[in-house]
């Protein structure tokens, strides 16, 4: 049987990610430690697992309606004004997803025909890519600078606008870099897209981790833009719920409906346990997420101030929970860098190029670990850069 | 007195200096000048490891002992709760509300070692009026630290 034959060309053509074997030969090694993984390093608060577990006990183990329950939709409600000042009704403007990625996922096949045009900046989340390409459209990249503290600027925007634009995605906080945008620099984005239909797809999964007295801005902040906005969140990285999969989606109500309507087909409903678990998480976890983000913090200036010392030229990452030092000058691209680093100390730090154009040159370490393998890992990385100019 | 200093090293006092630093957002060398300061005026009375004793094959045995007392003139509780610290089995003394006056928390080789100490020292000191004694059987968490080990779960390396 020739598979090939049979198996959708678009999705035979969808470049599969590079990283697998770099994370197979990471699973036959021993002794490691891994900055690699970008997910909490943080159990799921107890109170939160104990109402999954609770809601198990009462036996609520059906379907809850498509778009999500309805008390859950509430809590990301009250939650949404509370943290972001964004005001969306739970009747019409808020589902439930599994997961951060789901969201995306039905925010781009619901506003991409064959062909349109989604610019996403990149370096950012390998799936961006790949998800617009399965619902049709394409991608096209926008190399964010390290001179322009990996922001998205208008100068870079304005040339890659076409009629075929159909979507802006706004990766931040950003993941890998650490990038954030501020007001003003949303604002000079939207000036861009005035008079243009374009929509925004904002992933903000790692809102709630900010840095410095900065807080998180979203793109559906700004008054004129809030009925272009589709803002995608969850619960996975805030309050350390990565396998609940817990994600949400909120903006304006048409749009919504065709995403309730897409998740309804494909889905069905999210899982109900972890919606429970998400109520409470809403509810009760705003010092969950205030205690993490402190730790996370503390880790933060840690790697970077022990990056530096080291000697590598390291960007200060103001949100998400990743550094994203620059490794030029080495005289390795920064996929032998890994590969090297890996095999000569057993550290795992993901290669930049993983993330797109413009991720050449640097790679990716993430800080959601312990002080513990924070501090082992350092020394191994400069034992490594001893090795490369002894 | 760096109160985030403090909760740092409460929660793991083998932080090293820049480990230290960088989660407190100070320099080590106020790191390094704020510990001192907190050790001199007692606010940190010391560093000490949590010990599963179960785990070794030394017998160990840990009561906890209410202690009912007639408080005395001019010196309150505090004389009488200086007289029973003092013991070196004596781990910890609290002055409690309610239905009794103070918890002792001892340790001993063996049940009757443990009896032997309320016996023959405690119960007799004169202000003591009452004594009821409780035999740990098996602790499970303590100083913010679980005894048993947990499960974990095994590591997927998934890109994300």
């Amino acid at each position: 049987m020739r598979y090939e034959d049979i198996l959708s060309q678009r999705i035979q053509n969808l470049n599969p990610s590079g990283i697998r074997k770099f994370f197979d030969l990471l699973q036959e090694m021993e002794d490691t430690i891994s900055l690699g993984v970008g997910e909490p390093d943080f159990q799921t608060p107890w109170h939160i697992r104990e109402a999954g577990v609770y809601s198990l006990e009462k036996g609520f183990t059906r379907y809850t309606s498509n778009a999500g329950l309805m008390e859950l939709r509430r809590e990301i409600s009250a939650y949404m004004d509370r943290h972001y000042h964004l005001s969306y009704d739970p009747e019409t403007q808020i589902l439930v997803t599994v997961g951060g990625s789901e969201g995306l996922d039905l925010a781009f096949r619901a506003l991409i025909d064959p062909g349109d045009e989604v610019i996403i900046p990149v370096p950012s989340f390998v799936c961006y890519g790949p998800m617009v390409e399965m619902a049709g459209g394409v991608p096209v990249y926008l190399e964010m600078k390290e001179e322009n503290q990996f922001r998205l600027t208008p100068q870079e925007l304005a040339p890659l606008l076409t009629k075929r634009t159909k979507a802006l995605l706004l990766p931040f906080p950003s993941n890998p870099t650490g990038g954030i945008m501020e007001r003003e620099d949303l604002e000079a984005v939207a000036r861009v897209l005035e008079g243009t239909s374009v929509m925004v797809v904002s992933d903000e999964i790692y809102a709630e981790l900010t840095y410095g007295g900065l807080n998180h801005v979203s793109m559906a902040n700004l008054p004129q833009m809030q009925d272009r906005t589709i803002v995608i969140n969850g619960l996975s990285k805030s309050h350390s719920m990565t396998g609940w999969r817990m994600g949400f989606a909120c903006g304006p109500a048409p749009i919504l409906a065709q995403m309730i309507k897409l998740h309804q087909f494909g889905i069905m409903s999210a899982p109900t346990t972890s919606q429970y678990a998400a109520v409470e998480a809403l509810r009760n976890g705003d010092r969950d997420v205030v205690n993490m983000r402190e730790e996370y913090d503390g880790r933060r200036r840690f790697l970077v101030s022990g990056l530096r010392k080291l000697g590598l030229s390291c960007f200060e990452p103001k949100g998400a929970f990743y550094v994203f030092p620059c490794i030029r000058g080495l005289g390795l691209t920064s996929d032998e860098f890994c590969e090297r680093l890996l095999l000569s100390q057993g550290v795992a730090v993901i290669s930049g190029s993983a993330f797109g154009p413009g991720g050449e040159g640097y790679v990716r370490c993430c800080y959601a670990a312990s002080m513990q393998d924070l501090t082992k890992a350092l020394d191994r990385i400069g034992a490594f850069l001893k090795e490369l100019k002894p | 007195m760096n109160i985030k200093l403090l909760h740092l090293l409460e929660e793991d006092c083998t932080l090293t200096t820049p480990q230290l630093a960088a989660a407190a957002d100070l320099t080590e060398a106020q790191v390094e000048a704020e510990r001192t300061a907190m050790e001199r005026d007692r606010i940190i009375l010391g560093y000490k490891a949590v010990v599963d004793w179960d785990r070794t094959n030394l017998e160990s045995v840990t009561a906890l002992i209410e202690v009912k007392v007639t408080p005395q003139r001019g010196d309150g509780f505090d004389r009488l709760a200086k007289r029973i610290y003092q013991y070196d089995e004596v781990e910890s003394v609290f002055l409690m509300s309610g239905a009794f006056d103070f918890t002792v928390i001892i340790s001993g080789r063996s049940l009757k070692e443990v009896a032997h100490f309320v016996g023959e020292r405690l119960a007799p000191l004169d202000g003591v009026t009452g004594t009821a004694t409780h035999f740990i059987l098996r602790k499970y968490k303590e100083k913010h630290l679980v005894f048993e080990k947990l499960p974990e779960q095994d590591k997927e390396f998934i890109f994300s």
